[in-house]
């Protein structure tokens, strides 16, 4: 359960951490509260999975890997599991998910991968096809980036 | 509207040296929680705390670092997500990114070579509200089908980067 405290916190913790030497103490004067139970309010959320991940979020195309795809794959249902943990434990893949597929579309496993360049993501695809045996699946190469922004939780009126 | 190129960091850019992967290294899932952060940073990669906010800002300032924050657990927090492709045609296709980009749960949003050519991520409150937000975006543009994908099982999500 989230308690005042930890609400309070998700909503201040939605902006950006200022680049500075003491980014949580601004935090904590910002939320009247004082900066080591803030700290430890912060230290609960990820003990408790609410939050996942605290750090940097590289924007991929400035760190090398310039090419991504997503790749979508049509698994038998009885081997999406092992599959799934197969293709999330190989490092170009950065996410994993399974998902309900549609009546028109019957993909249900999703890789995104990345590489150096769109040829060298044909060719991780392929691989992963030849090792999971998975021969039905469609590359989905990103033209534009359309939007991209950090969800804001909490907040009356927006959805 | 006008479709934008990803952006190109505002400055040069220079090439990341030893210390530049180091810290993105330690600073991208092992960001500490505590009083002096950058001091902390400094201490794992052999640098002082003033370098590593000189480099952490520098990389902010050309792009490089896109945030710097918390992500959460969008399910743990009582929403739901999903994945939508969408059919449009090239014609309605400003319009109908117009329409989708208004809401805020819509937090990425990607043009893909593929006959479903817009492929966006929708959370929202609840699945009635999330599903509400579907009918709204069919009933204001000319999209020929939208899928909807929710995840059933996430086998992975992490974006660290070995630099």
């Amino acid at each position: 359960m989230l308690s005042d405290l930890d609400r309070k916190v998700i909503l201040a913790l939605q902006r950006d951490l200022e680049i500075c030497p003491r980014p949580f103490l601004e935090v904590a004067e910002h939320l009247g509260i004082g900066e080591e139970p803030l700290l430890a309010a912060i230290r609960s959320l990820m003990a408790r999975g609410y939050i996942r991940r605290f750090g940097a979020t590289l924007r991929h195309q400035q760190s090398g890997y310039e090419a991504n795809a997503l790749v979508a794959w049509a698994v038998p249902e009885a081997d999406l599991k092992r599959i799934g943990q197969h293709l999330a434990g190989q490092r170009a893949v950065t996410h994993c998910y399974a998902r309900r597929p549609a009546p028109s579309w019957p993909y249900n496993l999703y890789t995104m991968i990345h590489g150096r360049t769109p040829e060298e993501c044909v060719k991780i695809a392929a691989q992963m096809a030849a090792e999971t045996g998975v021969r039905d699946y469609e590359m989905l190469f990103s033209e534009t980036e359309l939007k991209k922004t950090t969800m804001r939780y909490f907040r009356e009126g927006e959805s | 509207m006008t479709i934008t190129k990803n952006q190109k960091p505002k400055t040069k850019n220079q090439p990341l040296d030893e210390l530049d992967r180091a810290i993105l290294n330690e600073i991208q899932s092992h960001f500490p929680i505590g009083s002096r952060p950058y001091a902390e940073v400094g201490e794992r990669v052999g640098a002082s705390e003033e370098e590593v906010l000189a480099r952490v800002m520098a990389m902010a300032e050309a792009g490089i670092i896109r945030r710097l924050g918390a992500n959460f657990t969008s399910r743990k927090l009582g929403y739901t997500s999903t994945l939508c492709a969408a059919r449009v045609t090239p014609e309605s296709l400003d319009h109908f990114v117009a329409v989708v980009n208004r809401y805020p749960g819509v937090t990425h949003n990607y043009l893909r070579r593929h006959r479903y050519n817009v492929w966006f991520t929708l959370i929202a409150e609840s699945e009635e509200r999330l599903n509400q937000i579907l009918e709204e975006i069919s009933g204001a543009s000319e999209v020929l089908e939208i899928l909807s994908l929710p995840a059933q099982e996430v086998f992975k999500i992490k974006v660290d980067f070995q630099l």
